[in-house]
């Protein structure tokens, strides 16, 4: 590549840093999408002008059919972004796969020497992490899209840890034989198996895994997408490639451990550890009653608070709440009450889900406080008003040993002077796992569609505002 | 080929992807992960050298379904990545009210 070609390489990958630093503020954020767009249009530049590219027709109408289905991908509702999210993934996965795959074949027939040892190892990297990246992540997509023939619930089986793992010892084996042998005659044949074995893989990983574990897992996937476009750097010896993979590989990396974190578990156990197998031991505790509370008094005690902190999990996302949302922050701002909102790391289904529809909902970005900064407060808080979440708000995490999340880090809604809790029915929530904050003295229950609740809550608040 | 060249500036770069990222605010993480999906799609670099190249069908063919596949991620990526940013306001910015 001549050094014009190389020069702006170095300027993509520059630029690619850039973007990401810009991610540190909301106020420059936007910035960061721009030099991105100035990095990868320039890649695509210096590549398009290669002297060995001469089928322009085929690179036109391959990135016309991008524009066609990438337009209509960016306008999915927020509500639908962790899907989006896990299929970008899965996108990713395959074009890695697909061009490793071709890099092989072509190397095989044209240029046998330049399957080197280091090569072969990049090469089957490249495939084995970008197929099953490629599945998994669609099993991930089809989870959370909850499409009726992939299973919601974690479906596990006797041994099915020992022979996910066999099952990889097998394609590294397979890899580790192709590597040495990389133009034997039976090679040819073995690379499919490869490919197939990786395919079956991605989507072994994903079933066991449940809702409520999902942001861990999109953050790894996000990871594996980007490791595999390391390998494909490796395999073409490209910095800029392996430079753009690094930063991903890091970024799902960094957001995976926050995520353990938040949830005091481990990376093995998230990814071994299927969730929804403690259920029946649940099932079994004895009934509690719960008080629940109408409308009219809930929003009398709203009315008189200083300090109302709202706590929005999974569930406001389902009902589609979060304008409704707005609109009573906007009726308790107008009372001159302090209002936050308390953003759980694993709220919702992806890394800063939460905060994605709140702001969309037109809410301040100031308004929304992390865990670790609204928890000392919440001694001094009035209200608070669970919408929809469940686990991130479960005393039993601090207290209850035999709990399945217990040493999860919480939002201490328990400790503010009352709760509302916003719940659809009196099941448990996707965990399987009961709430003993509902049970709490301090606890009234607001059952119904969190939206409809919290139109109700909105109509009471405007219009008992004009009577007195 | 010497790979030791290429060995570092992974290394250096995943350095630098871990000390970038410590620092992103938490209330972007989802645009993050939109705007890292874009960025990964930077194999559409590898794709257009396979697709363009002169070589058999079906070798051009595995490249433009990952050229097609690397578009999608960019055009989608950055598009609702900015969409996703333009609604991060502070209060005195706000549309309505």
């Amino acid at each position: 590549m001549p050094a014009v070609g190389q020069l702006g390489y170095l300027v993509a990958s520059a630029l690619f840093i850039f973007a990401l630093h810009w991610m540190n503020t909301p106020a420059t954020a936007r910035k960061g999408v721009y030099a991105g767009v100035a990095a990868t249009t320039l890649a695509i530049a210096v590549t398009w002008a290669s002297a060995s590219v001469i089928h322009h027709l085929w690179i036109v109408g391959a990135i016309a059919a991008g524009f066609v289905v990438g337009v209509p991908l960016s306008r999915v509702p927020l509500t639908a972004v962790p899907q989006r999210t896990a299929l970008s993934h899965a996108f990713g996965g395959a074009a890695a796969g697909l061009v490793g795959t071709a890099e092989y074949y072509l190397r095989l027939t044209e240029a046998p020497h330049e399957l080197t040892a280091f090569s072969m190892i990049a090469l089957i990297t490249e495939i084995i992490l970008g197929f099953l990246t490629f599945t998994g992540s669609l099993m991930a997509a089809g989870k959370l899209q909850e499409i009726r023939w992939v299973p919601q619930r974690p479906v596990t089986y006797p041994l099915q840890n020992v022979m996910n793992l066999a099952l990889l010892a097998v394609a590294v084996t397979l890899g580790a034989a192709l590597t040495r042998h990389p133009t034997a005659s039976w090679a040819p044949m073995l690379f499919p198996v490869i490919i197939v074995i990786a395919l079956l893989f991605g989507v072994l990983l994903i079933i066991p895994i449940g809702g409520a574990d999902m942001p861990t897992v999109i953050a790894i996937l996000n990871s594996y997408a980007g490791l595999s476009a390391v390998a494909m750097g490796f395999a073409l010896d490209n910095k800029l490639l392996i430079t753009a993979g690094a930063l991903d590989g890091s970024s799902g990396l960094i957001l995976a451990v926050i995520m353990c974190n938040a949830m005091n578990r481990s990376f093995t156990n998230v990814l071994f550890g299927a969730f929804g197998q403690v259920k029946p031991a649940v099932a079994a505790s004895e009934e509690r009653v719960y008080k629940s509370e109408t409308i009219e008094g809930a929003a009398q005690v709203l009315e008189q608070a200083n300090y109302v902190v709202i706590v929005p999990g999974y569930g406001m996302a389902v009902a589609q709440a979060q304008h409704k949302v707005r609109e009573l922050y906007d009726q308790l701002k107008k009372r001159g009450i302090t209002v936050k909102f308390a953003i759980h790391p694993v709220a919702g289904r992806m890394p800063g889900h939460m905060n994605v529809l709140l702001a969309e909902a037109d809410i301040p970005y100031t308004d929304l406080v992390e865990m670790d900064e609204i928890n000392p407060d919440m001694p001094q808080v009035d209200v608070a008003l669970v919408v929809g979440a469940n686990d991130v708000v479960n005393p039993a995490a601090r207290t209850d040993k035999s709990s399945p999340i217990y040493g999860m880090p919480i939002i201490d809604a328990d400790k503010a002077r009352s709760v509302f809790a916003i719940k659809r029915s009196k099941n448990p929530g996707f965990a399987g796992i009961d709430n003993a904050l509902y049970f709490s003295d301090r606890t009234w229950m607001l059952f119904g569609d969190a939206k409809n609740v919290l139109g109700e809550l909105v109509k009471q608040l405007a219009g008992g505002s004009g009577m007195h | 080929m010497d790979f030791w060249p290429t060995l570092y500036v992974f290394v250096l770069a995943s350095f630098i992807g871990l000390g970038v990222i410590r620092r992103v605010s938490r209330l972007l993480h989802t645009p993050l992960m939109s705007l890292t999906n874009a960025i990964s799609a930077i194999a559409v670099v590898g794709a257009i050298l396979v697709t363009g190249g002169d070589y058999p069908l079906r070798i051009r063919i595995l490249g433009a379904i990952a050229l097609f596949a690397s578009m999608t991620n960019i055009v989608s990526g950055f598009l609702i990545t900015d969409r996703m940013l333009k609604m991060f306001k502070t209060d005195d910015k706000r549309g309505r009210s």
